[in-house]
């Protein structure tokens, strides 16, 4: 039995919660504490993902882990490590598989009290995450030549159009952008942009726009707030997303999440495990902060997700309990403590 | 060494009789001669003046290629313009052939974008492409910095992009082998990955540059990019005055909206080469200031560096030509006609500095026409008299 359901009239929802490695416990940790002060109807099942063999021999994640997320549907990760030379593929790419992760979503949305030269960024990038340039197909020719497969499917790519729609439709987005190289991979590129026009089509209270990558890049870096939803294949969606991450201020206070099929959405944070910090209260916890936002915002409880953005907002823009990576010297329970005051003080 | 031996195989050549005892001074009129035929750009033709292919293009390109022509004029640049028309609107290939075989004869060109209109059956592919991928234009070079008169979020950027322009996602190998699943091929080779990275290595060396970054994502596309990788490791291990480092691109294209005078050189495969290039001319100032060059080992192609067609501005006269007029510098330079090179670019750098001339991609009210009438006032009152060129 779970607490979950011991206690129905509290209308908890269960959420599995991945600490990760390096930083991620303390982050996570500070992300709990803060839920705690905001009384958000969030229950947590902690779980840890590492690399088994299963029968077989093929590599996956820990049975508890599955079975918790299959259950709770919604999951909250840190960063995971990935050791190098380990014999087992990403920690990442294992949960991408195990419950196919096909949309990356990440919201761009410039921090108010976080000086960066763009102001006003307010954009969403949705990555297809399952194939494309990354589906890992590569061979050697010959000596000295290799050919990498990029591989866009009819499937997918309606797929990841219709969550495209479906999420600007549900908050409140007005365009969507499909962004390409049409003119150059014809075949590929020309079908991803067929299967988005289609969807489009039954999508006609939300304007559909077309545009090639590097006319994108081109205007992104010279005014961004001409975006709002920008959808695209894998390897496009990668470099754009991190380009967007860098106009807001970076990995450190970037949320993110990810829509699986079968209902099941894990939100996470994009940086590094940082092990040089971890262990020293150091750790700045936006990032992961901002993704369990986004998950509240999934689950349907907006009203906590404002008060709890606009705690962590208020926070940065005093500026006077920043962690190190925002400039400032203070630690990471003081930051974490900052934010459940004004939460407390905002109710 | 090697040209000693030449020109004692090259007097042989030209004179079998006397080959072995020619004097001292006729020896070093050989090595000019030798000199004068492999090392410089095609000849200058019909009395002092050289040929250079023009291929206007869509969009923006013909009225910027006529103000070029119209400055080049003005200054009286001795350049004489083959123009050669491409209709994108035709499936045929006979149109780029015979501007490919327009480049082959005269060594050099200048052009505008040619659209790819998607719209039209995949075999129809980009004419753009088809023109760099036979002449074997495997360099492309962009050099992007900061003007001093015009506004940008960052200041200060000086970063040199060597992108590899014939391979890698452009090589436009596509196969649909069931229906709904496309597969398309990136080739990456050691010959092309080794030549691009001497390349840019030798450039750096050239210009004075101390640090060479390679920008990859081997991490996922371990072969592909590891080999590239691996070839540009290779060539930095010749070339121990110039720091090499690498970058994961993503990576980079958030460090360069950051942080972009980290950078000093990059090198990179094509589709990387594309999007990082086009980050770095919009955090100069846009599409309409820089220009780009295409070199192979045996023709230049000179164009603006984001090859932008720009229908929606076409035809209304608010155009930027700097880009445009830069890359016709470039290829001044190129034909080593480096006097008016000087002359133009710094009448065109003058009028920059002039806020009430900028053009509206850059913040202005100011027209094409304006900026150019500007160009040449400034090239006749400041530049040199022709006796002195």
């Amino acid at each position: 039995a779970h607490l979950c359901d011991l206690i129905p009239s509290l209308q908890m929802q269960t959420v599995t919660l991945i600490p990760g490695d390096g930083i991620g416990p303390e982050i996570s940790s500070a992300v709990v504490k803060i839920f705690e002060a905001a009384k958000a109807p969030v229950c947590w099942e902690e779980r840890n993902v590492t690399a088994i063999k299963g029968p077989g021999g093929r590599w996956m994640i820990p049975p508890d882990a599955k079975e918790s997320m299959d259950r709770s549907k919604i999951g909250l990760k840190g960063p995971l490590k990935t050791p190098i030379a380990a014999g087992h593929p990403s920690m990442n790419l294992l949960l991408r598989k195990t419950f196919d992760l096909y949309a990356n979503v990440r919201p761009c949305i410039s921090i108010e009290g976080y000086k960066t030269p763009y102001t006003d960024v307010n954009l969403v990038t949705i990555r297809e995450n399952t194939e494309g340039e990354y589906s890992g197909i590569e061979h050697v020719i010959v000596e000295g030549v290799v050919q990498s497969i990029k591989l866009i499917t009819e499937d997918a790519s309606r797929r990841i159009a219709e969550y495209a729609f479906e999420y600007a439709r549900n908050n409140q987005r007005s365009s969507v952008t499909a962004v390409h190289k049409a003119n150059i991979m014809r075949m590929s590129d020309g079908l991803f942009l067929r299967k988005c026009r289609e969807v489009a089509e039954t999508y006609k209270d939300i304007k559909f726009t077309e545009m090639y990558l590097d006319t994108v890049c081109l205007n992104m870096v010279q005014d961004p707030t001409q975006f709002d939803v920008l959808v695209m294949p894998n390897l496009y969606g990668d470099i754009l997303s991190d380009l967007c991450a860098g106009l807001i201020g970076g990995l450190g206070v970037t949320p993110s999440g990810n829509i699986g099929a079968n209902g099941v959405a894990i939100f996470e944070s994009v940086h590094g495990t940082a092990p040089d910090i971890a262990g020293l209260d150091l750790a700045n916890p936006t990032a992961l902060l901002l993704s369990a936002v986004m998950m509240l915002r999934h689950m349907g409880h907006h009203e906590h997700a404002t008060r709890i953005q606009t705690a962590c907002f208020d926070t940065i823009r005093d500026k006077k309990v920043l962690t190190g990576d925002l400039g400032g010297s203070s630690k990471c329970s003081e930051f974490t403590a900052d934010i459940c005051h004004r939460i407390q003080d905002l109710d | 060494m090697a040209a000693h031996t030449a020109v004692m195989s090259m007097s042989k050549i030209l004179n079998p009789f006397w080959g072995g005892r020619l004097g001292h001074t006729v020896k070093v009129r050989l090595v000019i001669m030798y000199e004068m035929l492999i090392l410089q750009p095609p000849p200058a033709k019909y009395g002092g003046r050289h040929t250079v292919t023009l291929i206007p293009g869509d969009g923006i390109g013909p009225e910027l290629l006529n103000h070029v022509r119209e400055v080049f004029r003005f200054s009286c640049v001795p350049v004489d313009f083959e123009v050669v028309h491409v209709n994108s609107a035709l499936e045929s290939e006979d149109d780029i052939n015979d501007a490919i075989t327009a480049i082959r004869r005269n060594g050099v060109a200048l052009k505008g974008n040619i659209e790819t209109k998607h719209t039209m059956a995949p075999s129809v592919k980009s004419r753009n492409n088809l023109l760099r991928t036979s002449l074997d234009l495997y360099a492309n070079v962009m050099h992007c910095q900061s003007l001093p008169g015009v506004q940008t979020r960052h200041k200060n950027i000086d970063i040199m992009i060597i992108r590899e322009n014939t391979e890698g996602e452009y090589s436009s190998l596509e196969h649909e082998s069931v229906t709904g699943v496309v597969e398309s091929l990136k080739i990456i080779t050691r010959n092309n990955s080794l030549r691009i990275a001497d390349y840019a290595f030798r450039l750096a060396r050239e210009k004075g540059r101390k640090r060479v970054t390679a920008v990859h994502k081997a991490n996922i596309m371990k072969l592909g990019d590891g080999l590239f990788l691996q070839c540009c490791r290779e060539v930095a291990s010749d070339y121990p005055d110039i720091t090499f480092d690498s970058m994961i691109v993503d990576n980079t294209t958030m460090q360069l909206v950051s942080n972009p005078q980290q950078f000093d050189v990059m090198v990179m495969p094509n589709l990387y080469g594309n999007v990082v290039s086009n980050v770095c001319a919009g955090l100069v100032g846009g599409p309409g200031l820089v220009p780009g060059a295409n070199y192979g080992r045996d023709y230049a192609v000179f164009e603006t560096a984001t090859r932008n067609t720009g229908k929606s501005i076409a035809q209304r006269n608010i155009a930027n030509p700097t880009a445009m007029l830069l890359a016709s510098c470039m290829m001044l330079d190129h034909l080593k006609l480096y006097g008016y090179a000087s002359m133009i670019r710094n009448a065109i750098l003058t009028t920059m500095n002039e806020t009430r001339l900028h053009t509206a991609d850059i913040g202005g009210q100011g027209t094409t026409s304006d900026v150019v009438q500007s160009i040449m006032r400034i090239i006749q009152s400041k530049g040199p008299l022709i006796s002195e060129l």
